[in-house]
Parts: C-alpha cells; structure tokens; sequence
C-alpha cells in the first residue's frame, strides 16, 4: 500500500458510523428476506441470488483492476446491488442472464459513472430494466412459490443455455402446481385476467412473484431495522407508501368495480421492496428534506399509474428509474433556506 | 419540516460529551512555569504595545502592555519576576508573535497585590467599557474578540437582551461548568455590568440541560436579581453557538453577515463575564483563567486555573500525559486547532488543552459522498455540505458562495463529524473561503 499522509483539521473526534458499517447492515437486513426467498421459491432462487451477487462482485472486481484503482469491494455496497438484483428476477430466470445483468448492473450502472457515489440510478434496476429490454419472455417466468419438489429440483430455465430455445415453463409448473397458486403474479392476474388475489398471501409472501419481492412483511421488519439504527431514511418510504395509497384510493374510490383496492396496491408486486430498499438508495435520491419527500411521493404516484393506466403490470422500477432520473433536479430546486437568509435571496442575487 | 422544542434548535448532532471526567473536579491551581509568555496579540484585533524593558521587574497583576488601538487590549503580568526577554513566540495559530518572556521568581506567590478596590456601581457605561478594556478581558468562549468592544454599541444600534453563553457545547470542556458552579455570583456581577454598559433591559443565562447543578447554582444566585433569568437549553452540538443560542432564546436570527447587536442582542461567554465581575470592583487585570486538561491521554485530567503564558509542555507535565499522544488540541474537540508546537503559550482564548491518542484518532478511509444527507441534516444554518463539498472537490469557489452561502458556514464541524464518507468537509469549506478571499483580494 502506498504510504498515506493524512492531514486533518477539526474536528477530531467521527461519529462511529461508515459507510462500510451502513452498507454491511443494509446486507445484514437483505439476508432474511434471501432466506425466506430461498424457503419459497427454492433452489433456483438460491443458485439465482448466488450467481447475481458473485457476478457483481467480480465486475465490480474486474473495473477496479483495469482502470488501476484499490479494490472497493470492502464497501459492501456491490453485495446490495447483486442481492437486490438476485431478488427482483424471477426465482427460475436463467442464469446465465443473470449474469449478464450483474455486469450491466455493476458496470454500466455503477463503474463506469466512477463507482459508489457518482451513479445517477440504481444499478439493480438498471440491470433489471435491460433484461426486461432484452429477455422480455424470460423475465415474466414466474414460477409459484412453495412448489413440491423445489428443493430437489430447479426451475427448467434456470440452466437454459445462450441462444437455446428454453424449456416452456408451463409444464413444469402443471406437474409441481400447489393448490391455488398459478405462474402468474396477483398484478399480472390482477390486470389481465380480473382475477383478485386475498390480502394475506400478500402480506406474507407465498405467491408468484420475483424471488424477494414477495414477503410484504418480513421486508417491512427488515426495513424497520435499518430506520432504527439511522440507517435508512425512513422518510422515503414513507412518502412513497403514503402516496401509492392516497393515488390508488382515489382510483378506487372513484370506481371501486375496475380499481383494486389500494391495500392490494400496497402489498402486491415490488412496492416494498421498491419502497424499503431501491428508492432508499442515499445516492440516486435527493439530499435536502423537502426533496426527499418529492421524491418518495413522485415515486409512489409514477407506480400507480403505471399500474392502473399503463401497458405493464407493474411499474415501480420505472418509477424508481425516473425519480432517480429527476433526482438531481430536485435537489437543485428544494436547498433549503439558509439562516439568516431571507427568502429567496438565493434567486435575487442571482439576478442582480 | 422542523420540530423545534422549547428553547431547542433545528439539526445539529448529538455527540458523546466525555464530560464525565473533569465536572466533578473542583478547580485547582496549576504552579508558575519557569517562564512564562505573553504573545503580544492573542486577541482578535490590534496587537498589544510592550511598556516594560528586557530586564525589568514586574509585579503579579501589573500591566506590562498597553492596549495598540480601540479593538485591542492590555496585557498585565502573571507573575511576580523578571522580564527575560521580548522576542517571538510560536501561538495556537500556528504561526509567531512577539512576545514577553516572564520569568517568575523561586516562590513567588499566586496572591494578586497590584491593584485598589473600587466602587463600580457609579459608573456610566462609558466608564464602564473603559474599564473592561483596562481588564485586558477579551472573549474567552474560544474567539477572544475584546469583550469592551461588544460593549460599545454603534449609533443607532439597540440592545434589549444580554444573552449569557454557558451552553459549553463541546466534548470534553467542563471549564465554563466550574465556574457557573463554583462563581455564579461573579457571572451574574458580569451580566449585571454589561447590561448596564450596553443599556439593556434584561440578561438571560443560557445553560444546556447536562448541567442541571450549574442552572441550580446560577438560579439560586440569580433569584434576587430581577432582570436576569437562567433558561435551561437542550444539550445538543452546537447549541453554544452564538447564532444558533440567539435564535434558541429570543427566536431571532442573526441576520446573514450580521451581528446580534442587528437584532437587539449581545452574547458574552459565562467564563469572559466572571472575570468581569470578578476583575472590575478590585481593578485587576486578567492573568489567569480556567482551562480544562482532558482527553484519553492525559493521566490526571481537571480544570486548572492556569496563569496565562504556561507554555503547553508545562501544563500537560503537571497533569501527565501518555506515552502515544497523537495531537493535542487547543480548545475542543468539534472546532479546536491542533497545536503546532508544545511551546505554544495558553492564552486568553484557549478554553481547553485535550490531549488525544493515536487510537482514538484512528485514520479512516475516506469514500465518495454516497449522499446519504446526514450532513443536511447536521448543519446548524441549513447548508447543504454535500453540495458545497462535492462544488469544492470541483474548486467552484465562487458558486459555493453565490448559490450556497459557503461564508454561512462557522464550521462547527457537525457536517465532518457524521460523515459516514469520512469526507473532511470543514477542511475544504476553510480552504474554499480563503481562496475567496484570497481571489478578492487579488482583484
């Protein structure tokens, strides 16, 4: 190692908080829900969660030797992004595309905007966005959850090779099928078939779905653990809950024959985990505390909409994506007043 | 979106005070060094002028400088002994001063003989101010600006309210509890003199709630004074700051580039008002002062009264100190500067003397800011560090000052302090000022 000379003015004394001890929490909170994703959905989720997260490490690896820097491993933050993505795929997803996405992922959407800190979106949902660009029939494999034989046998697709026509997964999930649940996640059904799904599968997570998209709950506990050791902003989710909510309950209550009822919206597809651990990321959301709350609630509207008047099922990624998208924006827009400022000096002087 | 409790403020953090090891200690005396010495500036403002001659006898008490101008105080010996020399000195600045070399004779005693008692309660507040600045008393919080010169209102200016600092926000320093405790009646004599002397109508005495024995004292003291009342703030960094106490207690802001007497209010230190209520009646002058010795390396950490001019190796000699003592900080922790030297004399402003070890000043790594806001949320005047520290990483000086009012910032370093990046962003925000001002001057 090169030898370091640090010259320090005050303060001298750090608060004991790092970014390497808030990013290792934020994996310590993601665990359990790994565990529970491995409990439904199985071997596949566990070879899938193993390959993104092993993917994004090693291209986080790989882009810190080319361009000569010191391995920023030791930060955590790649072991977030290669969970998150391992839980926002569908549990039976190839492989190998998995792998494709953990390079997008860590290259494109982190390495190459200069690493931690300087990207613009979230770099589990950049990945995900490209492979729903690019693999549109595998990323809506669903499989159910609690399916028989899930622990001694993977998803057909889950080893499907490049360029090989996959398996149908049809079969596979007429032979494994447990009663009530189907391939198709309560949004899908929801939207397309009118088919309502009840509150408490919701809420506790067995149902088709991305691998960790599903235990409402549990990620809500997971969440909390970081908002009580200051770890998370708690006013993110939130805003964006609070305004799914108000969005959906005006569609709602509007027409309550065609609109779900936004308790559904809540608890369906990936607005936890969306809301708990993808909008919550500090650096695609805003700084200052008037943007964060626009932000949260930008994201909890964009959501819904997308749901209820949009071509797809589900729409917090693209929410996310976008409010990443604005986030600087909204920064720009919210500084707050300072003291002993009068208001709006900030624009006169910049007139003047 | 801020909730503000009685008497509180918005932001700030809450850091461990570390008090626990000097509030309990009674002050004691700290014997004269071999040689003491007077830096003829250790005020803000214009140096002292010398009025003694190399060789010369001088007496405890008695003045060896006079004040150079207005904004500028005398200098009175802290001892009885030889003048040695006058000759540059090393300050806590870092850099030199000239400066008289005092050595006390072989038991000379700590009983101040120089100086009358007189009657103050006469006095017009003209005399008064006078006066102060005859103590030689500049602030001794930490900015030791002459405390006669706040005392002197310009025309036109008002002052209703003397607000009393005795919130002793930063970690470690008990020095300001003791004396609260140990002399509410000369911090309350000082109040009632710089009420007078500005024309206010009333004093409060700002105390943060960690001290709940120092408010007693001061209440009790202050219970047959009409005009003065102790408000109990709560303890948070930086409640002490004076912006930041004013707005606390009077619900006012001190305007941008203003100061208080802008709103009607003069904050003195409790310590700078002891001494004036203590130092005027019996026409003294300043020559000692209270300074707490703490910290993880030192061996018997207290509250010493200190003669002015104990350069630092004497002082942490008599208190000890462990064997790998990384810094010693002149003042506290938050926003002390570390001493360049162990010559370095205490002076008036120097409310502390920490002494911190290698391990508890451990090297962090230092990472890209993840804009995790907890320094937004930090900041006392509702700056925006991220930004101003990313802008300063650019050197776009001139923007952080236009657009995000960088000279706002008094760097109290709550910002670096929660910074999970370890980003030294009080460091560059003092960089990015000076190039400023150093551009300005230039142009």
């Amino acid at each position: 190692m090169k030898p370091v000379i640090e010259l320090r003015t005050s303060p001298h004394i750090h608060s004991p908080r790092s970014v390497e001890s808030i990013m290792r929490n934020v994996v310590y909170a993601l665990l359990p829900v790994c565990g529970y994703a491995v409990w439904l959905f199985g071997a596949s989720a566990l070879a899938l969660i193993a390959t993104t997260t092993a993917s994004c490490m090693l291209t986080e690896y790989f882009f810190c030797k080319i361009s000569g820097r010191e391995s920023s491993l030791g930060d955590w933050s790649v072991v977030i992004t290669g969970l998150l993505l391992g839980l926002i795929l569908p549990p039976g997803f190839p492989l190998w595309m998995a792998a494709v996405g953990a390079f997008i992922a860590v290259g494109p959407g982190k390495m190459l905007f200069g690493g931690l800190g300087f990207n613009v979106f979230n770099p589990a949902l950049v990945a995900r966005a490209f492979l729903q660009a690019a693999f549109p029939v595998a990323i809506m494999g669903y499989t159910p959850a609690l399916a028989l034989h899930r622990f001694t046998e993977v998803v057909p697709t889950t080893f499907a090779l490049p360029l090989i026509k996959a398996q149908p997964l049809t079969e596979w999930i007429a032979r494994s099928r447990v009663d009530a649940f189907s391939g198709a996640t309560p949004l899908m059904l929801e939207k397309f078939d009118h088919v309502h799904t009840e509150l408490l599968p919701l809420i506790l997570g067995p149902r088709a779905g991305s691998s960790g998209e599903t235990p409402a709950l549990l990620i809500l506990v997971c969440g909390a653990y970081l908002i009580t050791r200051r770890m998370m902003d708690w006013r993110i989710p939130v805003a964006m809950l609070a305004s799914a909510f108000a969005t959906s309950g005006a569609f709602y209550l509007a027409d309550p024959s065609r609109y779900p009822h936004p308790l559904f919206m809540l608890f369906s597809g990936g607005m936890m985990l969306g809301a708990m651990f993808m909008a919550t990321d500090p650096v695609s959301s805003p700084v200052t505390s008037l943007g964060v709350w626009i932000y949260g609630t930008l994201i909890g509207l964009i959501t819904i909409l997308i749901r209820l008047k949009g071509g797809l099922a589900e729409g917090v990624m693209y929410a996310i994506l976008l409010a990443n998208a604005v986030s600087p924006l909204i920064d720009n827009v919210t500084q707050p007043r300072t003291y002993g400022q009068r208001r709006g000096a900030r624009k006169k002087e910049a007139t003047t | 979106m801020s909730f503000l409790r009685r008497n509180g403020f918005a932001h700030g953090v809450h850091v461990p005070d570390f008090k626990e090891s000097t509030c309990h200690l009674p002050i004691r005396r700290l014997p004269f060094a071999p040689v003491l010495v007077i830096p003829l500036s250790q005020h803000t403002g214009v140096p002292a002028i010398a009025i003694v001659r190399e060789g010369q006898e001088v007496v405890r008490g008695e003045p060896i400088a006079k004040p150079g101008g207005f904004v500028s105080v005398p200098m009175h010996a802290p001892a009885t002994g030889r003048v040695e020399r006058i000759a540059l000195a090393p300050t806590g600045r870092g850099d030199v001063s000239p400066a008289i070399y005092i050595r006390p004779y072989a038991g000379a005693s700590q009983e101040i003989l120089y100086g009358a008692p007189r009657e103050i309660d006469p006095m017009t507040p003209d005399e008064l101010i006078a006066a102060v600045q005859e103590t030689g008393v500049v602030g001794l919080g930490g900015a030791a600006f002459p405390t006669h010169v706040k005392m002197k209102l310009p025309e036109g200016k008002r002052v209703d309210t003397v607000i009393v600092n005795g919130c002793e926000c930063e970690p470690y320093l008990t020095a300001d509890h003791r004396v609260m405790l140990e002399q509410p009646n000369q911090v309350l004599a000082g109040a009632r003199i710089a009420v007078k002397a500005l024309g206010a109508e009333r004093a409060i005495v700002g105390v943060e709630d960690n001290k709940l024995d120092a408010i007693e004292a001061l209440r009790k003291a202050a219970a047959a004074i009409p005009n003065i009342t102790v408000a109990s703030v709560p303890a948070k960094y930086p409640q002490g700051a004076e912006k930041i106490l004013v707005q606390a207690l009077l619900g006012r802001e001190i305007p941008s580039r203003g100061l208080p007497s802008d709103i009607g209010a003069a904050v003195f230190n409790v310590a700078t008002l002891a001494q004036i209520g203590d130092l005027l009646p019996r026409h003294q002058g300043l020559i000692e002062r209270v300074v707490t010795i703490a910290g993880p390396g030192v061996a018997k950490p207290g509250n010493y009264l200190t003669a002015l001019g104990t350069p630092l190796r004497w002082a942490l000699e008599q208190a000890g100190c462990a064997a790998d003592v990384a810094s010693v900080i002149l003042g506290g922790p938050m926003m002390g500067a570390a001493a360049g030297s162990l010559d370095v004399p205490l002076t008036k402003g120097v409310t502390g003397i920490l002494v911190l070890t290698a391990r508890a000043r451990s090297r962090r790594k230092i990472h890209a800011c993840i804009k995790c806001a907890a320094c937004v949320d930090a900041c006392p005047m509702h700056l925006n560090p991220s930004r101003l520290g990313l802008l300063a990483r650019k050197e776009r000086y001139e923007e952080m000052e236009r657009d995000f009012h960088l000279n706002d910032c008094f760097e109290c370093g709550s910002c670096s302090y929660v910074c999970p990046s370890n980003i030294p962003l009080v460091q560059y925000f003092r960089l990015s000022k000076q190039m400023n001002r150093t551009r300005k001057a230039a142009a």
